[in-house]
């Protein structure tokens, strides 16, 4: 069955050195289709934009009337551009998630980290807490990065434990989705009903609270999450080759988990913090980078992070478009497209659920 | 530079149950293949893994005038490499991108290499264990056998002082057997390595190791060249089997008749 024909090793490195080019279209093919799916969701909308005018929108702001300018740069900018910055957090979240877990199924969302930023919102909105010193408008923002990050802080502590495995890390996630979505409903049930409107809303997730100080924050935190998951590139490929030969290499491995999950936390609490819950996007973009790029984290994590904002991009369009005249909350649309995908995931690979 | 390996007073609990217990053993020599052998469960794996710094253990682990086991991993993996029983499932990694991706992470190999020494490393010993023409080839589309020569080569990849080999062998077919049995033999002759490997296959233990260790229930039942190590009576305390043991020249000549009652 294994044959000893000797292979040119020139050969070789050459064909390898062929799929590393092609690897680096295919992301810059990403970049192009983000762009594009970027001015498309500038140009989508109640009022629908020529892109001549989008583009004069963005760069000669000058030369469009006064309510196309406020449409462009005041409501559809910063949308878009919150689609794509949520889009590339999660997904990034979710590719470092299913490496550092081993487990396919893990993402922000499925792990229980997106239930416990919505509770921490909840909390906030319903029981109208304020802190001094933080404008009431960031309030909900902050409790719910308080406790996604707390969640975070939870799963890290028993995937550092070594009596539960990583199996027992994944349920446990599995167990806060339940609780929360539990404590969120009974915050519902004795909320009031401007609360309960206001609380509905942020559970489905949406753009629509997108302002110029989120995006500077999501910005700011994927800027410095970004040089420190490219160093741990390297290092996350060989735990994809198992903890103990990795560890058998010298990484450190724990170590190695406990900033990967410092990361997860800080993208997807403050993605969830600014939008709400959205779901799937950081099952479904790391696994569509994996099947087009494979496992090298040097290509896929980059890989992944264009994927998500791609996905999202277009969600957000879609949201615009499926019901005529009505702004559906994104999250909705992105568990439509995530749901479908997800069971395909667990009827491909049945013995890793 | 011919630094020993030695185990003295060596224990490892698994799950809160002991598993081995004050295991001590005479000096490894560098340049010699030792075959640890024993029934299932018999501590084979927790040992090597301690050995590795990737199994909780008491008791010294020398080499030279270090104990390995006061050493942080990063420095321990320096000296030693293990390569475990498995490759995980469903990795979308080509033979080369695994044996490239794991000396690239290391912290000891990683920044010692430019990329184009690393690609040369990796594909020299990709070549070496005979699965040149699949090194581009994804891991999840091998056979068995070529996976197990993957990660062999993974793990040939550096050249530590102590190579540690858990099954290495096992789904291999006749031929890969003995090539890799040669290679190993070859790299701690010419590296100076000390390799302890685990084995099932008595007669390629006996023909292709220096030295030949039997552990049952995590004490040392034998150890010393094949011929002293394994005999019948190993055979029947250990194995529990009744087998005849031949000393032929410089052959051993094994057969294992039946189980015992």
């Amino acid at each position: 069955m294994i044959q000893g024909t000797e292979h040119d090793p020139a050969t070789i490195l050459a064909a390898y050195r062929a799929t590393r080019r092609r690897r680096g279209v295919i992301l810059l093919g990403m970049v192009v289709l983000g762009m594009a799916a970027f001015l498309l969701d500038i140009s989508t909308g109640p009022s629908p934009l020529r892109l001549a005018d989008v583009l004069l929108g963005l760069f000669q702001p000058d030369q469009l009337s006064a309510p196309e300018q406020t449409i462009i740069r005041q409501v559809r900018l910063p949308y878009a551009l919150m689609a794509l910055l949520v889009g590339a957090a999660l997904s990034l979240a979710g590719a470092e998630m299913q490496t550092i877990l081993n487990n396919p199924l893990a993402s922000p969302f499925t792990l229980g980290v997106s239930s416990a930023a919505s509770f921490g919102a909840a909390l906030a909105i319903v029981s109208g807490i304020s802190l001094p010193f933080v404008p009431a408008d960031w309030m909900v923002p902050l409790n719910a990065f308080i406790a996604a990050f707390a969640s975070v802080l939870l799963l890290e502590a028993l995937a550092r434990s070594r009596a539960a495995g990583m199996e027992g890390v994944v349920l446990f996630g599995i167990a806060l989705v339940f609780t929360f979505n539990a404590l969120v409903a009974l915050l519902q049930f004795v909320a009031s009903q401007e609360a309960l409107s206001q609380l509905v809303f942020w559970t489905m997730g949406s753009l629509g609270r997108s302002t110029w100080g989120g995006l500077t924050t999501l910005a700011v935190v994927l800027a410095l999450v970004l040089p420190f998951s490219w160093r741990a590139a390297d290092a996350m490929t060989a735990l994809r080759l198992g903890e103990d030969r990795a560890r058998s290499f010298g990484v450190d491995v724990r170590r190695l988990r406990l900033f990967s999950l410092l990361r997860i936390s800080a993208l997807a609490a403050t993605a969830v913090a600014f939008v709400g819950t959205i779901g799937f996007i950081g099952l479904v973009g790391p696994h569509i980078a994996r099947m087009l790029l494979g496992e090298d984290h040097r290509f896929l994590l980059p890989a992944s992070l264009l994927t998500g904002a791609v996905i999202m991009s277009l969600a957000s369009v879609l949201s615009k478009v499926l019901v005529p005249g009505v702004l559906l909350p994104v999250g909705i649309v992105t568990s439509m497209i995530g749901v479908p995908v997800f069971l395909l995931l667990i009827l491909k690979k049945p013995n890793r659920v | 530079m011919s630094e020993a390996l030695e185990i003295a007073g060596l224990s490892a609990a698994y799950g809160g149950r002991s598993v081995i217990d004050g295991l001590s053993l005479p000096p490894f020599a560098p340049g010699t293949v030792t075959s640890l052998i024993g029934p299932n469960a018999a501590g084979k794996t927790t040992l090597l893994r301690a050995l590795a710094g990737l199994h909780p253990a008491k008791g010294s682990v020398r080499l030279g005038g270090r104990n390995l086991l006061a050493l942080p991993l990063a420095e321990h993996a320096r000296f030693v490499t293990y390569m475990p029983q498995s490759l995980p499932q469903r990795v979308a990694l080509s033979v080369l991108e695994g044996v490239a991706g794991a000396l690239r992470a290391s912290p000891v190999d990683g920044p010692a290499l430019s990329d184009a020494e690393l690609m040369a490393r990796a594909l020299e010993v990709i070549e070496l264990v005979g699965i040149g023409h699949k090194a581009l080839a994804g891991l999840d589309h091998l056979s068995g056998g070529q996976r197990q020569l993957a990660s062999l080569a993974q793990a040939l990849a550096r050249s530590p002082r102590v190579l540690l080999l858990d099954e290495p062998i096992s789904a291999l077919d006749l031929y890969y057997q003995l090539r890799v049995m040669k290679l190993v033999q070859q790299l701690a002759r010419e590296r100076g390595m000390i390799v302890i490997m685990v084995l099932h296959d008595l007669a390629i233990a006996a023909r292709w190791s220096d030295r030949v260790v039997v552990l049952a229930e995590g004490r040392v039942m034998a150890d010393g060249a094949p011929a002293q190590a394994i005999s019948a009576e190993v055979l029947a305390s250990v194995y529990k089997v009744r087998g005849r043991v031949e000393q032929d020249g410089a052959d051993l000549r094994i057969a294992i008749d039946d189980i015992l009652p």
